[in-house]
């Protein structure tokens, strides 16, 4: 069984929903996301989404656009990247690790290549955010040999004659888009969630995390509520934002600064009852 | 528009969009239903007989087509070879060959029942079309400019406010045409109930690559009968400038089955192609993924999108046109490169001797037509397409020139 459908297994049993905070590698520097990406286990992550650095991320607001600007600056690469989650895997061998991204640097790494690599190294699904169902055979095979879980969004506008031509193929668990718009944003209803949400579970048996405008515990334990995972970006993102200094470099209490923040969304998602 | 015969370079592209391995849809889910419905949506209004004639009437009577062919008889004297015609897209309202597309895209939206317009623009010409067709058809209009290119490009930023568009400067990345267009599909994301995202160029997602080619064919079209009957024939070469590429697809696509014409597509070279400030995606890139397709692309070893530069806003972006990437790697068209000072020189040199300021971006079309028309016979026949004006550019040329305003 991979780690992704055995942890989606133990919080099944245990009767909870999941929480995947977000992690830019290299953002500000390789230190600090090391420090955060090791700390969110802990701090009560089940699951980790790293953010690949990208000079062109069309799906993200200001918030994340300038994470992935202060990790370019600081030399973030896609090896990097896959790096830093082999010395993750020294130390945790059990939380699932996904790879959040666009196309091109998989491109220019060689897809096969990447896939063998991204696999042997510990990690465990994608998400490519400008990869939809019809273009998603560039990568399929490759992921698929390597065990790799190929993980689709499914938007608000993805109706409900589209929905099963989106999930063919996925695994892991699926990802729901919960607004129309960029990360960081706004956010969407609980009233809203709770009609969308019945819609995909009719297509898919895999686990569903909403992302997009999840932000306080309150939020997330509301997306555990009636999915099994909320994914935090942009708000642990603004904490560590705001804990820099003039020069953009971090500070002491950066790491523990957006680590408590995980921590008080774990508790959100522990205490929401389903 | 296409008709189906085997073995024509005019087929694509495929269902999927592709041009060879080049074009497709990588956009995000929550774009992609949108993405279907405007194919959808054009193929429709293709097959529907009273779509042609509405748009055929708008580009007769309010852009002022045909565009006329012009024997620049004094500028072939001073070269001394090929005969020269310019084909003089710069004659169109408001100034160059983007309202061609604006127009065909504005009924589409019309037809889809989308109530608000947004587009990007790099140098302001697609910018202004797009605000003015809004204009015209009574739709607000957002436009995403590059705030680099706002400074540079302050003429048609005026233009556009005073046509009612509201003007967004974009300051992320190098704040020029690339961050333009991001800035514009993630408003299209926030916005997909009622936004038209007005694209202006032959890049993009399908069906945009294909569909701005349509409607930007009209050029060679025209050309091509126009050429017909003053000369008899068709050109031996023909040459257009390229950023992503719309001009140079309009103008080659119908010669496109015609061995015998030589197309040359002309990339801007900057400061020179072995600097790393230029904008020759074809000439100094690799294929890659960006903005919604797989083209060539301006970018380093980790897959990272590099800055492109040129004298001139509108070519002044790291990707082209998938139809163009996939027509260098046939070997088609030839692609080629000229630098700023070029460029600079043929905009003088056309001014001068032809009593027409040119924009900047044809500007690099004509720079190759000087290195390459003293070298052809007499009797052969060299077609450009100017395809914008050059008004909007008078201030970065007195810059260049270090003449004060």
């Amino acid at each position: 069984m991979s780690r992704i459908a055995a942890r989606f297994a133990e919080l099944k049993q245990a009767g909870r929903g999941a929480l995947i905070p977000f992690v830019e590698a290299w953002d500000p520097d390789q230190a600090t996301s090391m420090a955060l990406l090791r700390g969110m286990p802990e701090a009560g992550a089940d699951l980790i989404e790293i953010g690949v650095p990208f000079t062109d991320p069309m799906a993200d607001g200001p918030t994340i656009q300038a994470a992935g600007k202060r990790a370019l600056k600081a030399g973030a690469t896609l090896a990097r990247t896959l790096a830093m989650v082999g010395e993750f895997r020294r130390e945790d061998s059990a939380t699932p690790v996904i790879l959040m991204g666009y196309l091109n640097p998989i491109l220019s790494y060689g897809e096969r290549r990447f896939c063998r690599d991204a696999a042997e190294i510990g990690v465990d699904g994608l998400i490519i955010v400008d990869l939809p169902s019809e273009e998603a055979g560039l990568l399929a095979g490759d992921a698929e040999q390597n065990g790799l879980d190929i993980i689709r969004l499914v938007a608000p506008t993805t109706d409900d004659a589209r929905l099963p031509k989106v999930l063919n193929g996925s695994s892991g668990f699926v990802y729901y888009v919960s607004i129309t718009g960029i990360t960081g944003t706004r956010s969407a209803s609980s009233e809203a969630l709770a009609a969308a949400i019945p819609r995909v579970r009719r297509v898919t048996d895999l686990p569903i995390a909403i992302g997009f405008g999840v932000r306080s515990p309150e939020q997330a334990a509301d997306a555990v509520r009636t999915a099994d995972a909320a994914v935090v970006a942009s708000a642990l993102i603004e904490t560590l934002a705001a804990s820099l200094d003039e020069a953009g470099r971090a500070r002491p209490d950066t790491v523990a600064r957006v680590l408590e923040q995980v921590s008080s969304l774990a508790e959100g998602v522990r205490r929401a009852r389903r | 528009m296409n008709k189906p015969i085997p073995n024509s370079l005019r087929n694509g592209p495929d269902g999927r969009g592709r041009f060879g391995e080049f074009g497709g849809r990588f956009v995000a889910e929550t774009l992609m239903p949108l993405i279907l419905e405007v194919e959808q949506a054009y193929l429709a209004a293709r097959r529907d007989p009273a779509f042609q004639p509405e748009l055929d009437r708008y580009l007769a009577d309010y852009v002022g087509r045909p565009s006329p062919l012009w024997f620049a008889e004094r500028l072939t004297r001073h070269l001394g070879g090929a005969k020269i015609y310019f084909k003089r897209e710069e004659l169109n309202h408001t100034g160059a060959h983007k309202i061609n597309s604006c127009l065909g895209q504005i009924l589409l939206a019309r037809r889809m029942g989308k109530t608000r317009i947004i587009a990007e623009t790099g140098a302001g010409q697609h910018g202004v079309a797009a605000a003015t067709v809004c204009a015209l058809f009574g739709l607000p209009c957002t436009v995403y400019m590059g705030a680099t290119d706002v400074e540079r490009q302050n003429p048609n930023v005026f233009r556009m406010k005073l046509l009612g568009a509201e003007v967004k400067p974009v300051t992320s990345g190098a704040a020029t045409l690339k961050d333009a267009m991001n800035e514009a599909l993630r408003d299209w994301v926030a916005n997909v109930a009622d936004t038209y995202y007005l694209i202006g160029t032959v890049a993009g997602p399908h069906p945009y690559p294909m569909m701005v080619r349509d409607f930007q064919s009209v050029i060679g079209e025209e050309a091509r009968a126009q050429l017909h009957e003053v000369e008899g024939r068709l050109p031996d070469v023909a040459v257009a400038c390229i950023g992503g590429g719309s001009n140079a697809m309009g103008l080659f696509h119908p010669f496109l089955d015609d061995q015998a014409v030589r197309l040359i597509g002309v990339e801007a070279a900057g400061r020179g192609l072995d600097t790393h400030e230029h904008a020759a995606s074809l000439s100094r890139g690799r294929p890659g993924v960006l903005h919604g397709n797989r083209t060539y692309l301006l970018q380093d070893e980790d897959g990272q999108i590099q800055e492109a530069h040129s004298i001139s806003a509108g070519l002044d972006y790291p990707g082209i046109g998938p139809e163009h990437s996939w027509l260098h790697e046939i070997g088609r068209v030839e692609y080629v490169a000229a630098t700023d000072e070029e460029a600079l020189a043929a905009f003088q040199l056309c001014t001068r001797t032809e009593g027409i300021i040119p924009a900047l971006e044809p500007a690099h079309a004509l720079a190759h037509v000087t290195k390459i028309a003293p070298g052809m016979p007499r009797d052969s026949i060299l077609l450009m397409n100017l395809c914008g004006r050059g008004d909007k550019d008078i201030f970065t040329v007195a810059e260049h020139l270090g003449v004060k305003l």
